[in-house]
């Protein structure tokens, strides 16, 4: 039996290198998926699920409210646009900043608690920032949504570039998007990303190492809610608006669907789990309205016999060890 | 067999696999022009909720679009295409139907948008046509669609509004009964934009609010509601909400007992609500509409008989909005005669037709339809789908149900041509 | 405001606990013994209301529907138990909360293919119709005295149960001290199996119970799955007292609030328990480390 297949290389090159075949596949899926503009979804919900993967897959809490942020991010930027500044570098920096700090301040809330209290206590604050957000008109439009966002032109080096066109839009989201997962990648590998992995792995431990435990999980929450701001910004421009729904639990529900369904404790897995997700939405809803009779069975068996999502399974068979489930 | 030619079983698999690969992802790549022989159709975008509460309203808003859709096409289509009608699920959610109306403009390169049932879907979809340049016809109800800066050019509003829809209904409730008016409020834009037009019509005739009570939208129990109700000892109340919300509360205020004391008043009555609630609880209730299967005029019997003999059952009001706004638009382009924005303006704004329901006319200032409203009252079903009856009409001319131009921030000499992108 | 229409509202907000009690009870117990967070609740309370409307439509008699609906469900739960939950023993405590969040998206899913998106009409039977004068002073409909009722009723036979039968005392002895209980070698899967069940059925009953009250449709559950799992965190999760004495808080709260102020109705249930997870992190009567 041959131990080392081509394809078992082939996942294991991909997976010690996931950055230069992140960036491979972000530059064909465009030309691979029915219309650009899914493609562009795809990868700003795969930044969402990056940032969230943050939070569940790297150091292990469950939120059930990370719509919060990427609602704030959206409306933030929107705001900005509309009513401060026409800038869409500086829109996009507050989106983030506004995320990073509602992960701040509800961080603290609910970092002392741990296991599903955690998971009920961010659902708890995002549905109330949602009611918040419905009844506060005059800033966030209600239920209506948040509507003319004006279609400003991106500034680069004082060249005005129209980024409207769908494979423009595609490739400036992209720009932030390979930014954010350099980032994340430069975090994960330091010290403070091992530290992350051994609070998941074993919180009593990293306490008697020396750890303050719940500072360093209070930090990857901010930098977790600060990723999910920036998607949420850069959703508000895709849409060209902001919906309401974007605060709602279902937000928080379908970011965890993806991160699961692509693998949590791997670092491409949230964007195949997004692309995976919206795509066989995309395709089947043309079909049927009924799609979810056939992605929640799906997500249903990827919980039962592969919780290692897709990504996650591919490279345990590549690598033939099994893989503690978490 | 000659042993030159050594193919093996693994070497044969990966070339057929290979090519078998290249033809799939070729296929993929094979852009739609190059199966169509003649002229390509003409294409019409329609999201429209097909999941969610409104399933069977969506579901008539697509029976009417497609009877449009046919007569068009059995006349030679538009500018000599064929009329095809994509229907899409946006979910009754905002995001989703900005993401159709991509995928539709980006993907299928629709020449015109309509559908949508909820206000700020429409607006999202609006947004995207605007942005986009491809004509919007809104055929649900929305007061912001017609107000600067939602509209636009490319927008156009076949539907009553709940501006209208007050107007109309609250005359009539003032002139036939009494003045004190108690209002249950839909907590979201749709249950206040409806409560306030109330109460602006009411004032012109003496009527004064003994009490308003918003409630979240989806609630399910109003039991806490009614003692306010009774202490408030109104003449009429206003139960300012629709679909399910409609439904609960008013078999709540049956059970309660509130109809011996007031009448019950819904600003809009839906063929679904009323099926849904069943005739013990809506006995009595009147309502609004924009169209009613039963009524007696040459159109609507043309359109109710054409429309039951394509689908099978009678036309809702949905159904009427949606067959009259596809049509307007479809034949506004072979008027124009191409598929300008301008000249499909030129086209449609000021006239006057008659399509379904009485004589509607379009408003140039904001493409608002200027059309009648009529006021049902339920009753006990005689047959399935006999439920209502008419008991009065009100006349839209005149834009006497419409708010002024320069009340939505338009221009009231001038058509209206903001948001035209220059190509 | 006169005090007639403030205990008129307490009435209802009474009314409006029984059904939070019932779920909560359900919730709870499925969480104090088998530490399942069943995301898929909301859908069994939903299954329950249509369990009832189909069960109707074919014998039209409503308390058939009402035995029956609970039977349903609670059977369904026996299999989901066995056959989704089970397998999931032993892992991260989150799984059984992920696959029940799926199941209910598949739950939801189902009832729309088979009965569409539009509401089904249900009605309470003629018998509770009518309203009922209390005290001399206000009507009330006799449906929702029924709800009280009925829901006082399972909560006594809950009690019976729990506290007087061997099985009851097993279920106790399991929430408290697992570990202990099976080195007394029960089979505490047995057990979960069962609580499983029960926890299904009451949320089944709950639905069916709901319907002549509210609409009867796909998404019934959602909304009240969310506020249920407000109700039993603030009760404390595992504590059935606390679930009732939550029950009943959180429908009172509702209930004066919409009074007071209606636009905060929707937020009460979620500030409530902000506040008292911050302050009670285990909720009214929870074990504090439960799980953590």
């Amino acid at each position: 039996m041959q131990q080392h297949g081509w394809w078992q290389r082939l996942i294991e090159i991909v997976s010690r290198n996931p950055l230069v075949f992140i960036f491979i596949f972000f530059i064909i899926i465009p030309f691979i998926v029915p219309y650009k503009a899914l493609a562009t979804q795809i990868i700003i919900w795969g930044l969402f699920a990056l940032g969230y993967n943050v939070c569940l897959g790297y150091t292990g809490m469950l939120s059930f409210g990370h719509a919060a942020y990427f609602g704030i991010g959206a409306y933030t930027a929107a705001i900005v646009l509309i009513r401060l500044w026409e800038n869409i570098w500086f829109a996009l920096f507050c989106g983030l900043l506004m995320g990073a700090v509602m992960a701040f301040i509800l961080g603290y809330l609910c970092i002392k608690r741990r296991g599903i209290y955690f998971a009920m206590l961010t659902l708890a604050f995002a549905q109330l920032l949602y009611f918040i957000g419905f009844q506060w008109v005059d800033l966030t439009g209600g239920d209506n949504g948040l509507r003319n966002i004006p279609a400003v032109p991106l500034s680069i080096f004082g060249l005005s570039v129209d980024i409207y066109s769908p494979l423009r839009f595609y490739f400036f989201v992209l720009f932030f998007v390979a930014l954010s997962l350099l980032a994340i990648n430069l975090i994960l590998q330091s010290p403070f990303g091992h530290v992350l992995q051994a609070v998941r792995e074993n919180d009593q431990r990293a306490k008697s190492c020396g750890y303050e435990t719940s500072n360093v999980r209070w930090l990857a929450f901010v930098i977790s809610g600060a990723i999910s701001g920036l998607a949420g910004g850069l959703y508000a421009l895709y849409l060209h608006f902001v919906g309401i729904e974007s605060l709602y639990w279902t937000t928080s529900g379908q970011v965890v669907m993806m991160t699961l369904l692509g693998g949590m404790g791997t670092f491409i897995g949230p964007f195949i789990g997004a692309g995976v997700f919206l795509y066989i939405e995309d395709t089947l809803s043309v079909i049927t309205p009924n799609w979810m009779i056939f992605l929640g069975p799906v997500f249903v068996l990827c919980v039962l016999f592969f919780p290692a999502g897709i990504w996650g399974t591919i490279k345990d068979l590549a690598t033939r060890r099994r893989k503690w489930g978490g | 067999m000659s042993s030159n030619k050594r193919v093996t079983r693994r070497e044969f698999l990966k070339k057929t696999g290979a090519i078998g690969g290249m033809v799939a992802f070729g296929g993929i790549y094979i852009p739609k022009q190059s199966f169509a022989q003649t002229k390509e159709p003409f294409k019409v975008g329609f999201p429209i909720p097909l999941t969610g509460p409104y399933g069977t309203e969506a579901k008539d808003q697509q029976a009417g679009a497609e009877l449009a859709v046919a007569e068009i096409n059995a006349k030679g289509g538009v500018l000599g295409r064929k009329v095809e009608l994509i229907v899409r699920d946006d979910k009754l959610k905002a995001d989703e139907g900005a993401r159709r109306a991509k995928e539709l403009i980006e993907s299928e390169k629709v020449q015109l948008l309509s559908g949508n049932l909820a206000a700020h879907v429409q607006l999202a979809t609006n947004e995207q046509a605007k942005l986009h340049g491809i004509p919007y016809v809104s055929v649900s109800q929305s007061n912001e669609i017609t107000q600067r800066p939602d509209n636009s050019i490319y927008t156009y509003h076949e539907a009553l509004d709940p501006h209208m829809t007050t107007q109309a209904v609250g005359e009539y409730v003032a002139k036939n009964f009494g003045k004190r008016w108690y209002f249950v409020t839909s907590d979201y834009a749709y249950g206040w934009q409806m409560t306030d037009g109330f109460i602006r019509k009411g004032k012109e005739f003496g009527a004064i609010s003994v009490g308003e009570t918003k409630h979240p939208l989806g609630t399910s129990d109003y039991s806490a509601y009614m003692p306010r109700i009774l202490v408030a000892n109104p003449d009429v109340l206003f139960l300012d909400n629709f679909g399910k919300d409609q439904i609960n509360s008013v078999k709540q205020a049956t059970s309660f007992g509130l109809k011996k004391k007031m009448q019950i008043v819904c600003p809009i009555l839906l063929m679904s609500s009323r099926l849904g609630g069943g005739e013990e609880a809506f006995d009595g209730v009147i309502g609004g509409v924009s169209f009613y299967w039963e009524m007696n005029h040459p159109t609507a019997k043309a359109f109710v008989e054409a429309f039951r003999k394509m689908h099978g059952r009678p036309p809702i009001d949905y159904a009427g909005y949606a067959y009259s706004g596809v049509k307007e638009l479809l034949s506004g382009f072979n008027r124009a005669g191409s598929l300008d924005p301008v000249a499909l303006a030129t086209a449609i704004e000021g006239r006057t037709y008659d399509n379904y329901k009485g004589e509607q006319w379009w408003r140039s200032c904001d493409h608002q339809s200027q059309q009648d409203v009529f006021i049902i009252k339920s009753k006990k079903a005689k047959a399935e789908y006999d439920v209502f009856e008419i008991i009065a009409t009100v006349s839209g001319k005149g834009e006497r149900l419409l708010r002024t131009c320069v009340e939505l921030g338009q221009n009231p000499n001038a058509p209206i041509r903001s948001g035209l992108i220059q190509k | 405001m006169e005090w007639t229409v403030i205990v008129m509202q307490l009435f209802t907000g009474l009314s409006l606990g029984m059904l939070y009690v019932l779920l909560a009870l359900g919730l709870s117990i499925i969480f104090g013994l088998l530490t399942v967070v069943n995301f898929a609740h909301g859908a069994m309370f939903m299954w329950g209301a249509y369990a009832g409307v189909a069960t109707f439509a074919i014998t039209g008699n409503f308390w058939l529907a009402l035995l029956i609906s609970p039977l349903v469900i609670g059977g369904y739960g026996l299999i989901v138990e066995r056959g989704l939950i089970r397998p999931l023993y032993g892992r991260d405590i989150n799984y059984p909360l992920l696959l029940t969040f799926g199941l209910q998206l598949i739950m939801i899913e189902i009832v729309r293919i088979f009965w569409g998106t539009s509401d089904q009409p249900f009605s309470a039977p003629a018998s509770l119709s009518m309203p009922v004068e209390i005290f001399g002073i206000f009507y009330f409909p006799s449906y929702r005295l029924f709800i009280i009722g009925i829901t006082l009723v399972i909560c006594i036979i809950l009690w019976i149960f729990l506290e007087k039968t061997n099985l009851g005392l097993v279920i106790r002895a399991g929430t408290r001290d697992p570990l202990m209980v099976r080195a007394l070698g029960i089979d505490m899967r047995r057990i979960w199996w069962l609580v499983f069940g029960i926890g299904s059925a009451l949320a089944g009953i709950a639905g069916i119970l709901a319907a002549p009250i509210r609409s009867v449709f796909p998404e019934m559950g959602i909304a009240m799955l969310v506020e249920c799992f407000a109700v039993v965190v603030v009760g404390g999760m595992g504590s059935l007292k606390g679930a009732i004495l939550s029950g009943i808080i959180m429908g009172e709260a509702i209930s004066i609030t919409t009074l007071f102020y209606p636009q905060m109705a929707d937020i009460v249930i979620f500030l409530v328990m902000a506040i008292v997870l911050l302050i009670r992190p285990s909720g009214l009567f929870g074990k504090a480390g439960l799980l953590e």
